[in-house]
């Protein structure tokens, strides 16, 4: 094993950021939300992310406002602490150790120094009131704990705070659990959930001002209930919109209106008391998993299944959108670089393509593939984007989405989109007409040929149904779209040939880098064909088992096939010779070449662990291994080229120089390498983001303070001196008033005058010279000039010399002309 | 938020012919009148003045229509016997026509009796023509001779006995008095000079010929005989120029457009095909009802009469000017332009606050339904009739927009007998395309499903379903037929391409020189 102290594995971008309900700070401009192991601080005007709150060495499960202090936040985490945070400046202020995992937080502002946990005791959930002690070092332990309620869900949309503190209502299951304080007593009441009625609760949420307790059910039903003081007398009220379950719901502060939302992804909002009233805000992308509100009201934020926040005025309309990456269930295409923009490319949200920029650490757009309304419903067959290949200039993208009904067979779209390339940010779609039935069987493998001109573009799409087939760009038509990129007229893509193998289904394809040779495997034979001519090159059968994947050397070692199979063979053929070169048994589950050089890596899958070897085809050790890399099989990765070179001579990091390499984990976390030498320059480029002072800039401001800031220094002498010195020792009034009002004026219109009187002077010394000769003229008239301005302002002011050195330039040759 | 996505209309490869300059032209036609005769029309001809009527020969009359008259206006009844063949002199006063008993008659087109009467053939007298002279008449018939009359004194002029079967169509030269063009069963074209015994030339079609034409320059003679049409040039010494095979029966007539730039040909296979003179590829093609015998073009392509064996004589008249612009603005009356532009001009200066409009999103009506997820109605709307039978891919993108979002079960059920009438003639009329098959046999499927509790209750639903049975039935048959040509044809691919060789092996080394070798013994044998 090579040493590779200096390169690790670490964790790039994209963690959730809707694992728990945003916090909305009181003024309403940041949003605290838990992401990982930190805690994310955005403005809620320009979707910027303004601090990370690192600290937590475990996930973080919830953020709430200090009720004492609304500029400091608390958080929990699975480490078992509470933190004190001021979050606007991003600066731990306390740290309070609980020793148990805490998975959510509530608190009110009526138990001062009190915050309500759940932690997990025996198998079971449990209530918890935790006095913070209010000492002043960083660190404080905390040992004043006591139950209020046993058994609770540990989801933090399943206890809420009632009618200012005085009770606490909490739900499970079947079962409504309510704390009053000040009895001490406990409620509970059970839903009959017989007869197959869904009647499980799934959130809580209390009225402010009202005794009166919200509860969303499995079926979609919403339930008020009143009269919970009273034993058995409570009464309740059935709303019903969703058709699926409620996962959250939230009050408004002033208790006017019911927040709801669920799979759907609409957001519903209830009047509270004329409660057939409703507003929607619908499409808002993928199912709804939180809802809060700004202390002041004037906010509502939702978190998506999506990775997303949505910040929402509360006259429902869409404000802005903070997104991360999205993580659907499973990555069907591969990773992708975008030649054009060097961006990663990969399934969004479904029917989507995301682009998601490495660098920044931010979702650029969301390419919208399948163009349908997506109706969001369990159990439902959805379009699915399976395979996606940009061409090697960047300027075209095939898509193949498919859809798998449960009886007939697959539906299946081959896409083509060509970049725009006037507007130069998005991708329109390329009316294209195989694509109602491109293949008759699912796509296994698209692959565009890297020509070196970009006159014709080809495409190869393989297929289940035993047949690869060439897509081809008319060049003509392709070259004049090219000047004139005008939608109706454009490139026709056609099928250029289908080909087949003894009826085998093919699984890989994979052009050689110069575009000369495609490599098509079928099950277990390789075949080589000339893309120009279409003829059978060659075919290669040597391993056994199937062939899993392929690709090319590249640069030096283009010489090179290199496939894996299922029987655990890594081979290489030479294709000069038509032989096996090398094959070793190592269970390879990605090979993936670098396309900067010839450096091929493999994911390797051993006892659970996945191992990653980087190796030139032509040399015998690899240049780099790393073991153990992740635990589960790694199935997408992808080298994305590096904006600046690195230039690391350690011979083992080397291959990390021209592209970095990306990897997906079986958890969707996107992993990459790095080496010591770039963390050191990511530390040193960092700096803390400074804030400006908290006045906001209004036009306003802005207007006053220009002005103000040209007068400052001058009215700060005059008008200091005026009134410090004594009312005795000043001169009159009336001469004080014009230099006081003189000072008041704007400098400019000072220098104007200045300059008026000069020219008068001027040309009145010009006409003392007229009778002199026009050779000896030039000199004269600047010298008495200058000695006029001298009397005239003994001192000058620098914009008065320039003036002054203007007019001396100034041709006056046309006097004379007047004259004579 | 995002906006509502609507329904995506599939686009289909246009299938078709493509719109070219000739379909516009020759569509440009009024729907046809019909009028029906006593029997087969076997010639039509067009008076070369004006107002350019026509004569039509049917059975034992020859009627004369005007121009746009639907009522004959004049009928020559004379005949003991089928007439054939009546045909206009130059100066439209005169009419020719032979008949079954083979007397030829002369009639004057204002008088009723005829004015001449030329007996001499023995058998029927199918053909009759006028020289350009005006003073002769050219006849041909079934007793295998052709013969030249003076029509002053009714006497023969001349006799020519070379065909050796029925002369059954001819033609005079309308440049050269003397000239005359005939064509034969004997599957032979002659042309005769009156100023010799004998024909100047001879041409062989290779099938009995059915109708001659000549050219307005007259150096190129069309034929028509079995389903072949062939162009022989005259100046060439009837050299064949031109062979065409595009009917797929025996072609009976054949016409020239006014310019003399689109050639027309009628067959027994109910198509009028309209060729172009310079390439001689079909630009465009009519269907008719029944074989067609006999065709004509008014001057200027005013109308098209074809005469068919059922007796019908059908004249299509082209549309006034006015009349082909109407189509557009027949279209409801939209808003004038200027309330669409109306403050769109403005620009806003510098201080002014701008309010953002939403822009608000239309929707096609089952696109509002499917939005608030009314099912039942969406597709209520894509069945609309005018919709159903203009726009099927609409109502089929519907139907599987419904069956993606899973709700095609429930928008399909609850129908009432006029509704399930509807849809179930939906099916019927597109299951079997193509393009829509996927979705629709889905669709029928669950209709089955819904509704198998309801058969035998409706008469027109039940109907509706037999029909469907049998049409399924016959494209499953069909289907089967198509796979037994493709698994034949398969066989004779394999059969006919040579075995590849491997290219690795064998070219690099037996390319040159194996080859070398292999021939002399060849050139030895």
């Amino acid at each position: 094993m090579v040493g590779h102290g200096e390169i690790r594995v670490v964790h790039r971008g994209g963690s959730k950021l809707h694992f728990r309900a945003p916090t909305i700070s009181a003024d309403s401009c940041f949003l605290a939300c838990a992401s990982g192991d930190c805690v994310k601080v955005f403005s809620t005007s320009t979707e910027e992310c303004i601090h990370h709150l690192r600290g937590h060495t475990d996930l973080v499960t919830g953020t709430l406002l200090r009720p004492s202090n609304h500029l400091q936040l608390y958080s929990c985490s699975l480490d078992g602490t509470i933190r004190l945070w001021d979050f606007t400046d991003g600066i731990l202020i306390k740290t309070f150790v609980v020793n148990l995992p805490i998975y959510s937080m509530v608190a009110s502002a009526k138990h001062e120094g009190v915050v309500f946990v759940v932690t997990p005791t025996h198998e079971l959930f449990q209530l918890v009131a935790v006095q913070l002690p209010p000492s002043p070092q960083q660190q404080g332990e905390v040992l004043d704990l006591s139950a209020v309620i046993d058994d609770v869900s540990s989801n933090p949309a399943a206890t809420a705070f009632g009618r200012e503190g005085e009770f606490i209502a909490s739900v499970k299951g079947s079962r409504l659990e309510v704390y009053f304080f000040r009895k001490e007593k406990s409620f509970s009441l059970k839903e009959n959930n017989e007869k197959n009625k869904k009647n499980t609760f799934t959130c809580v949420a209390c009225h402010p001002k009202d005794d009166c307790i919200a509860t969303g059910h499995e079926d979609g039903k919403i339930r008020l209930w009143r009269n919970l003081n009273q034993k058995k007398e409570y009464t309740y009220l059935t709303l019903h919109w969703h058709h699926a379950a409620v996962s959250s719901l939230c009050f408004t502060p002033q208790g006017t209106n019911l927040l709801s939302g669920g799979v759907e992804s609409v957001l519903v909002q209830w009047r509270y008391k004329q409660e057939n009233q409703k507003d929607f805000l619908p499409r808002l992308g993928g199912a709804i998993t939180h809802i809060s509100v700004s202390p002041d009201g004037v906010l509502f934020c939702t978190s998506h299944s999506d990775n997303k926040i949505t910040v929402i005025k509360n006259n429902v309309k869409v404000s802005a959108v903070i997104q991360g990456l999205v993580k659907g269930e499973r990555v069907r295409t591969d990773l992708l670089v975008d030649p054009r923009s060097k961006v990663l490319v990969l399934n969004g949200r479904p029917g989507h393509l995301q682009f998601y920029s490495l660098q920044r650490d931010k979702l650029l757009y969301n390419l919208d593939i399948v163009q349908q309304e997506f109706i969001h419903e369990d159990g439902l067959q959805q379009f699915e984007v399976v395979h996606a290949a940009f061409n090697s200039s960047g300027n075209w993208l095939a898509t193949v989405e498919e859809r798998q009904q449960k009886s007939a067979d697959v539906e299946l779209h081959l896409k083509l989109w060509a970049f725009q390339e006037q507007t130069q940010s998005s991708w329109f779609f390329w009316q294209f007409h195989p694509d109602w039935a491109p293949h008759e069987a699912q796509v296994t493998a698209l692959s565009f040929c890297p020509s070196a001109d970009h006159q014709t573009t080809m495409l190869v799409s393989t297929s289940k149904d035993g047949h690869f087939k060439a897509w081809a760009a008319a060049p003509d038509a392709h070259a004049a779209n090219a000047d004139a990129p005008d939608h109706t007229e454009g490139p026709s893509w056609s099928c250029d040939f289908v080909g087949t193998y003894h009826g085998l289904v093919p699984e890989r394809c994979c052009f050689s880098a110069d575009g000369s040779l495609l490599a098509v495997s079928f099950q277990k034979v390789v075949t080589l064909w000339n893309p120009n001519s279409w003829e059978l090159v060659t075919t290669l059968s040597q391993p056994p088992g199937t062939i899993r994947h392929l690709c090319f050397g590249r640069l030096s070692c283009s010489k090179y096939l290199l496939g894996t199979t299922s029987e655990n063979l890594l081979c290489c053929w030479n294709l000069l010779t038509c032989t096996l070169e090398w094959s070793t048994a190592v269970e390879t589950t990605l090979l993936l070449d670098d396309p900067r050089s010839e450096n091929v890596a493999a994911f390797s899958f051993q006892e659970g662990n996945t191992d990653l070897f980087v190796f030139k085809p032509n040399e015998p050790r690899p240049l780099f291994s790393h073991k153990a890399v992740c635990s589960g099989r790694v199935a997408r990765a992808v080298f994305a080229p590096r904006e600046e070179l690195l230039e690391a001579c350690e011979e083992s990091s080397q291959w990390l120089n021209l592209s970095q390499l990306y990897f997906l984990t079986p958890h969707m976390d996107l992993m990459t390498f790095t080496t010591k030498v770039e963390e050191e320059r990511l530390m040193a480029s960092s700096k803390p983001l400074v804030i400006n002072d908290s006045v906001a800039e209004t036009p306003f401001s802005l207007l006053l303070g220009k002005h103000r800031r040209q007068h400052e220094n001058e009215e700060r002498v005059l008008s200091g001196s005026l009134l410090q010195t004594p009312a005795h020792v000043l001169p009159s009034t009336s001469f004080l008033c014009s230099m006081f009002v003189q000072s008041l004026l704007v400098s400019v219109t000072d220098s104007r005058s200045e300059e008026m009187a000069s020219d008068n002077e001027e040309e009145d010394s010009e006409e003392e010279m007229e009778p002199s000769s026009r050779s000896e003229r030039a000199p004269p008239p600047t010298d008495s000039t200058a000695a006029a301005t001298a009397v005239a302002a003994p001192a000058l002011t620098k914009a008065e010399l320039r003036e002054l050195k203007r007019v001396r330039r100034l041709d006056l040759s046309w006097l004379s002309g007047v004259c004579s | 938020m995002a906006s509502f996505k609507p329904t995506k209309i599939q686009v289909y490869p246009k299938l078709g012919e493509k719109v070219t300059q000739d379909t516009l032209y020759w569509k440009d036609y009024k729907t046809p009148v019909q009028i029906k005769e006593f029997g087969a029309i076997t010639n039509v001809d067009v008076s070369p003045v004006s107002p350019h009527n026509f004569a039509v020969t049917a059975f034992t009359r020859i009627h004369i229509y005007g121009p746009f008259s639907q009522e004959p206006l004049k009928t020559f009844t004379k005949f003991k016997d089928t007439a054939y063949c009546a045909r206009f002199r130059s100066d439209g006063q005169l009419l020719v026509a032979g008949c079954e008993d083979s007397v030829v008659r002369l009639f004057d087109v204002s008088g009723k009796v005829a004015l001449r009467m030329f007996k001499g053939h023995t058998k029927s007298v199918h053909v009759t023509d006028f020289t350009s002279d005006q003073y002769r008449i050219f006849t041909g018939s079934d007793d295998y001779t052709c013969r030249l009359w003076d029509m002053a004194n009714a006497t023969l002029i001349n006799t020519y006995q070379e065909h050796t079967d029925y002369v059954r169509c001819g033609v005079t030269s309308k440049l050269n008095r003397d000239l005359f063009f005939t064509g034969s069963y004997d599957h032979t074209l002659k042309v005769f000079d009156a100023r010799v015994d004998k024909s100047i030339m001879t041409m062989d079609h290779g099938q009995p010929v059915e109708s001659v034409l000549l050219y307005p320059s007259e150096g190129l003679l069309v034929s028509a005989g079995g389903r072949f049409v062939k162009v022989w040039d005259l100046l060439k010494g009837g050299q064949p120029l031109v062979s065409l095979r595009n009917h797929h029966k025996t072609v009976t007539c054949l016409c020239l457009s006014s310019n003399g730039e689109r050639l027309l040909s009628g067959s027994l296979d109910r198509h009028v095909k309209v060729y172009s003179t310079t390439s001689y590829k079909v630009v465009h093609n009519f269907d008719y009802d029944a074989s067609i015998l006999s065709l004509a073009l008014a001057p200027d392509d005013e109308s098209v009469i074809v005469g068919m064996t059922n007796g019908i004589l059908s004249i299509k008249h082209r549309k006034s000017p006015e009349q082909s612009k109407e189509v557009p603005g027949q279209q409801k009356r939209r808003p004038s332009y200027r309330v669409f532009v109306k403050g769109k001009k403005r620009l806003p200066k510098q201080d002014d606050y701008l309010v953002s409009k939403p822009v608000k999103q239309h929707l096609a009506k089952y696109d509002k339904q499917l939005k608030k997820f009314n099912v039942s109605k969406a597709l209520d709307t894509a069945l609309e009739t005018w919709r159903r039978l203009k726009k099927p891919e609409v109502t089929v993108a519907v139907i599987k927009e419904l069956e993606r979002r899973g709700t095609l079960k429930n928008a399909l059920a609850g129908r009432d007998e006029q509704g399930l009438y509807h849809l179930l003639h939906f099916l019927i009329g597109n299951v079997v395309d193509p393009r829509f098959a996927p979705v629709l046999v889905t669709a029928a499927e669950m209709i089955l499903d819904v509704y198998h509790s309801v058969i035998g209750q409706s008469p027109v639903v039940d109907r509706q379903l037999l029909r469907l049975q049998d049409l399924l039935e016959k494209e499953i048959d069909y289907q089967q037929d198509l796979l037994e040509v493709l698994g034949m044809l398969d066989t004779m691919f394999a059969s006919s391409v040579p075995k590849m060789e491997v290219p690795w092996f064998s070219t690099s080394c037996s390319n040159g020189l194996t080859e070398g070798e292999a021939r002399p013994p060849l050139h030895a044998i």
